[in-house]
């Protein structure tokens, strides 16, 4: 007897592994947790030096980002990524990978069209709707005052 | 003056087990993402920004910064309150033109630092097979 | 020569009534694929998946040129004496196929079946023959890794985890050059496969989108030859990987086909699952091409294996269709091959 999509669907279930979360979750959460560790360095680091605290967090990111978009170039940040899942991903040099990565991956469609036009195919979504979500609340706070 | 010492000391361990604990806890919720729903990466990427803008606009996120410093500010999540707090700055500055000038202003030093990286690195380096 | 045509045994069975024979067949890999189990049966393999060229699309045509000129090397021919050349591979319009064999000046078919592809050109190119339309025709496709992401998912420096049931595309080619011969490998009966859809949307589990269509493809040829699975000595599928192989078996299972004694997956053959890391095994058009072209034949040419059903499969999506939610059609051609000639 053929499946039906469903009984198929059930059946695919049954023969697919499942990723192993019991080494994926605590893996992303030591990686994750080590980056900002370093982040915090960064900002302790700048603030020793006489940097003002919010300065401070800006120039961490920025060191970050740089970091990270080296270790991209450098073919390194992919495979740290293959242990770190999420825990490489959700800090902001997983914004910076994937920037670079892009950047990198579409030079040899050109510098304008592919290198210039792609460098946002991953990261772009995440600017557009911070912006949105930002803008919605500026908004907000907007009406709000005229009350 | 020694016991002054410990005491920081004991401080800094104290902030940096915070930072790591909140910093892994942001990153774990996102691997639970990645394996048990069909998010792709860049779905929980924006969730992860739109969801720090809305939790910065409600003032849970700067408690959140403050408690555990980078450990708030380096996942996406911190991005999210950047533009949240960029934007009630610049309404509170200059009204509505605040809208679109707080979020990109706030965010500006990451983003220009993304793309310049970025596009320095692309040109340097060339994407290599993975092994 | 070909005194008698091709003869038609239902809607999708073909038999091959002069049993046109493979004379020569080559398989070029990278780097991945010369670590892998089957290393020792590639006629070349090069370390550097670059292959020395400056795009990966580029790397991907030299080694389709490289496999053909190295089957007629093989074959003792030149590329004046090939009639007809059948290719495909799975980048947009087939470019693998055009820039690798522009050169060659040899009358171009190019042919899309996705990761089926060397099933459907091999099965193309053996018709021709049978049919006394081509005295000698070859059929070839590739795959690479690099160009494949890139197009089909993302960028190779992109830090992402790859889910289990997630395949890994084959950095490699592999042709066939067949004519009328006394000796074999033969070709002696093709089925061609229709397009199955059971509705699964999951572009990291082409394995499940293209076991139905597996399933439907054998079971046709099973009834249209009267044979059963133990007439032959190998039922090898082209990449459907741990899942797609366990669900092909659970369905041809509710037919009453077992097929658990003497199956396999080309899939599950060119790597080693465990220490390459490659999840649930291979795809791509070179991979079912390399390991048929590189391994099997050969079995088949020293009489290891005498009776071999060689079933490609192939995922016909798209980045555009998958993006916008469609589901992942399949299809499965498979080509009937022997270390015997037709009585």
């Amino acid at each position: 007897m053929k499946p039906t999509a469903k009984e198929y669907d059930k059946l695919n279930q049954q023969a697919s592994k499942n990723t192993k979360s019991y080494i994926t979750i605590p893996k992303a959460f030591v990686i994750g947790g080590l980056i900002c560790m370093l982040g915090q360095a960064f900002i302790d680091l700048y603030q020793h030096f006489g940097v003002e605290k919010s300065v401070a967090s800006t120039l961490c990111s920025v060191t970050l980002v740089f970091l990270a978009s080296l270790l991209t170039g450098l073919n390194v940040y992919n495979k740290i990524a293959k242990h770190g899942g999420a825990g490489t991903l959700v800090p902001i040099t997983g914004f910076s990978n994937a920037v670079t990565c892009s950047a990198m991956e579409f030079k040899s469609e050109g510098l304008i069209l592919g290198l210039g036009a792609k460098i946002f195919t991953i990261a772009g979504p995440v600017i557009v709707y911070g912006l949105a979500a930002s803008a919605l609340y500026g908004l907000i706070l907007c009406i709000i005052r005229l009350f | 003056m020694r016991s002054y010492l410990i005491i920081t000391e004991m401080e800094m361990v104290l902030m940096y087990l915070k930072v790591f604990l909140v910093g892994g806890l942001l990153c774990a919720v996102g691997q639970v993402l990645i394996d048990y729903t069909k998010l792709t990466p860049a779905r929980i990427l924006v969730s992860y920004v739109v969801a720090g803008v809305a939790l910065g606009a409600v003032g849970i996120y700067e408690q959140l910064v403050e408690f555990a410093g980078a450990g708030a500010t380096v996942p996406l999540t911190g991005f999210g309150y950047l533009l949240a707090k960029g934007v009630k700055e610049a309404v509170a500055a200059n009204g509505f033109l605040g809208i679109l000038t707080g979020g990109l202003t706030a965010a500006s030093a990451g983003i220009a630092a993304a793309i310049l990286f970025g596009l320095i690195m692309a040109l340097l380096f060339k994407p290599q097979d993975k092994s | 020569m070909a005194i008698h045509m091709s003869h038609k045994l239902s809607r999708s069975t073909i038999r091959l009534t002069n049993s046109p024979a493979i004379v020569a067949s080559a398989a070029v890999g990278g780097k991945k694929e010369g670590e892998g189990p089957l290393a020792s049966c590639f006629d070349i393999l090069c370390d550097d998946t670059t292959f020395g060229e400056k795009t990966w699309e580029k790397t991907e045509s030299r080694m389709q040129k490289d496999a053909v000129n190295k089957a007629l090397e093989k074959a003792h021919l030149s590329t004046a004496d090939i009639d007809f050349l059948f290719a495909g591979d799975l980048l947009n319009q087939c470019i693998s196929s055009t820039y690798g064999l522009r050169d060659l000046e040899i009358p171009f078919l190019g042919v899309f079946g996705a990761c089926s592809t060397m099933a459907e050109s091999l099965a193309l190119a053996s018709l021709f023959v049978d049919n006394g339309i081509a005295v000698h025709a070859a059929a070839v496709t590739s795959s690479h890794f690099c160009s494949a992401e890139r197009q089909f998912r993302l960028p190779l420096a992109y830090g992402g985890q790859r889910p289990p049931t997630s395949q890994w595309t084959a950095t490699a080619s592999g042709a066939a050059i067949i004519a009328n011969d006394a000796n074999g490998p033969f070709v002696k009966e093709i089925c061609i496969g229709k397009i199955t859809d059971m509705g699964i949307t999951d572009a990291n589990n082409m394995g499940a989108a293209m076991a139905p269509a597996a399933a439907q493809t054998l079971q046709t040829f099973f009834q249209d030859t009267g044979t059963s699975p133990a007439d032959y000595d190998l039922i090898l599928t082209g990449d459907l990987g741990q899942v797609g192989s366990s669900l092909l078996k659970e369905l041809l299972n509710r037919e009453n086909i077992s097929i658990l004694d003497n199956h396999n997956d080309c899939g599950l053959m060119i790597y080693d699952l465990e220490r390459q890391d490659v999840h649930a095994g291979g795809s791509g058009c070179g991979c079912s091409a390399s390991v048929l072209c590189g391994h099997i034949l050969n079995e088949i040419r020293q009489k290891h294996l005498n009776e071999v059903l060689f079933i490609a499969t192939g995922a016909l999506m798209s980045p555009t269709s998958v993006q916008q939610g469609e589901s992942i059609p399949g299809i499965a051609h498979l080509v009937h091959l022997s270390s015997v000639k037709w009585a």
